[in-house]
């Protein structure tokens, strides 16, 4: 009688921390619906009295203005602007570090550049910030001329805030690339090199280009370190204008999200809007790559 | 054989862009390092912030608070969802999936738009205003996805017959996942947590509209304070206290420091067992 007792308590209790094991996992599915459910019920309505066309492609972001005008436009294109700089500098200089890590250095070499790469990821984006305003400002400003926040100075930031992400994405694809291949290269005749980046970069080509979505992404989203040294003026910029300042999506929120009210402040959860939209479309492009990677 | 001029300009790139980005890294740290700790003084540990004094010590205390709430929250909802996938879910499950693909979304989203949620949600729709609380319900969506991640993995590392060897003995799956699945992954689910750690310390986006920026410590959850990121973002945005930004910059690189080579030795520690 006891011992029937104590299976079916064993029994209840089993089924129970189950429960508790799936309504967890249940927990992150919630969590996206939440995000979902308040940032587009937060959003949708200022696109709606905006208007779409207005809100998107509108040139002009003047909100304490009478009547206000809440065009987006130059944020898209500062965002754009800033993210494509990221990506001419760093994804370059990352692909070739990712080589040099994984078909070049020595092993002692390794295992000094490694942590530094991993704590080049772990550096928070103030610390970059800061270093962008004592460094980075002045140098540009005294090599190119202009006040020194500006497009370039947040593109440079940027490419390097995204270094770590592009060189260990690109590493593991590089070594994932069956060593047959390079051995193949080698043995028709081709040089260390010519193995290297005519065989076994191209047979990484989706993990390397994996990276650089996920780059994107990381630039798209950061806020505090681009606001620090972009400049932040809400105008359209052109690209020859790469020495003057600009505003991103993300400035956008940081910046005015502290004293914003009523349709304001309805607008700047739509440009949060945007931006989400812009990362799911990312995400869905980096699992279609790495789908087609493996 | 003779190096052919492409060869040699391509060996040459390689070499040089690893150059660069260690010169960057040592660059960075190193100026930080050099400018700021001069700057690191007594006065700036002092128990109460004033405009005289600069303290970061209330950030401090902050920040160790918002830690410890952000993994309370995560911590077990993290590691109880990769038991649920790992140990009890059928490979290949819908749900499996379906879970899988929010994660992955969840941990794409920039800290800017988890800020505006957790000020949508936590500051004015359940009316806990800038506070601690928000602030660390926050963080605590934001690291869920690296924790569910890295147990998920640690799990699926432990061999298939520790499990069996428990079966065979009787234990129950409860049992087995607590008293020998879970102390064998251990290792790993810490090096997660340890980079969680990082993450929270680092965050300031997600946290300056949920959080607030009040300088002292926080009297209960309920109300605001400032992590040592949203700091030393205040003070450089100030401008009027570099010399304590730079001190503050390097607490913060310290402390990014000292966890970086946790999360290394754990890992270390999963690779010799």
């Amino acid at each position: 009688m006891r011992r029937n007792d104590t299976a079916k308590r064993r029994a209840y209790r089993e089924s129970a921390m189950r429960l508790v094991f799936l309504l967890s996992a249940l927990a992150a599915i919630l969590a996206v619906g939440l995000i979902c459910v308040f940032l587009f019920a937060g959003g949708i309505p200022a696109i709606g009295k905006i208007g779409v066309f207005q809100f998107l492609l509108g040139q002009e972001w003047s909100p304490s203005d009478i009547p206000p005008a809440f065009g987006i436009f130059p944020m898209i294109i500062g965002s754009l602007y800033v993210t494509t700089g990221a990506i001419l500098f760093g994804v370059p200089i990352g692909i070739f570090t990712a080589v040099f890590l994984a078909k070049v250095c020595p092993k002692p070499l390794y295992k000094a550049i490694k942590p530094a790469i991993d704590l080049l990821a772990g550096i928070p984006s103030v610390v970059y910030g800061f270093f962008g305003i004592v460094v980075l400002v002045p140098l540009v400003r005294n090599t190119f001329g202009g006040n020194g926040s500006s497009i370039l100075t947040a593109s440079i930031l940027l490419g390097i805030m995204i270094l770590p992400t592009i060189i260990n994405v690109t590493e593991s694809a590089i070594r994932a690339v069956p060593d047959e291949l390079y051995e193949g290269a080698v043995a028709l005749g081709a040089s260390h090199e010519r193995a290297v980046f005519g065989v076994m970069l191209p047979a990484a080509k989706s993990g390397v280009m994996a990276a650089v979505v996920l780059g994107v992404g990381r630039a798209i989203g950061e806020t505090m370190a681009v606001k620090m040294v972009a400049g932040n003026q809400a105008l359209l910029r052109m690209p020859n204008e790469f020495l003057k300042g600009v505003r991103t999506l993300t400035a956008n929120v940081v910046i005015e999200m502290g004293y914003a009210e009523g349709l304001h402040r309805e607008a700047l959860i739509a440009t949060g809007v945007v931006l989400f939209v812009f990362i799911l479309l990312i995400n869905l492009l980096f699992s279609a790559l790495k789908r087609e990677g493996k | 054989m003779k190096t052919k001029p492409l060869d040699m300009l391509l060996r040459a790139l390689t070499w040089c862009c690893a150059a660069i980005t260690c010169a960057v890294l040592l660059y960075l740290v190193g100026y930080i390092l050099v400018q700021g700790i001069p700057f690191i003084k007594p006065s700036l540990f002092a128990l109460a912030y004033n405009s005289e004094n600069v303290s970061l010590l209330p950030a401090l205390v902050t920040t160790v608070l918002t830690v410890a709430a952000s993994l309370l929250v995560a911590v077990p909802f993290g590691v109880f969802a990769a038991i649920y996938l790992v140990e009890y879910a059928r490979r290949g499950n819908r749900l499996v999936r379906l879970v899988r693909v929010t994660t992955e979304a969840l941990a794409g989203i920039p800290s800017i738009v988890y800020g505006l949620f957790g000020w949508l949600f936590f500051v004015v729709w359940l009316g806990w205003g800038l506070s601690l609380l928000a602030g660390s319900f926050t963080l605590a969506i934001m690291i869920l996805p690296l924790i569910m991640r890295t147990t998920e993995e640690s799990l699926k590392a432990v061999p298939d017959s520790y499990r069996e060897g428990a079966f065979g003995l009787g234990a129950g799956r409860l049992r087995t996942v607590f008293r020998i699945v879970l102390p064998a992954a251990s290792p790993g689910i810490l090096a997660g947590v340890v980079l969680a750690i990082g993450r929270i310390v680092g965050e300031t986006a997600a946290l300056i509209y949920t959080a607030g920026t009040v300088a002292q410590i926080p009297a209960s959850p309920l109300a605001s304070g400032r992590t040592l990121a949203i700091h030393m973002y205040a003070l450089s945005s100030e401008g009027l206290h570099t010399g304590q930004s730079y001190a503050t910059a390097v607490i913060l690189l310290a402390v990014v420091i000292g966890i970086n080579a946790l999360a290394a030795s754990a890992a270390k520690r999963i690779a010799t067992r």
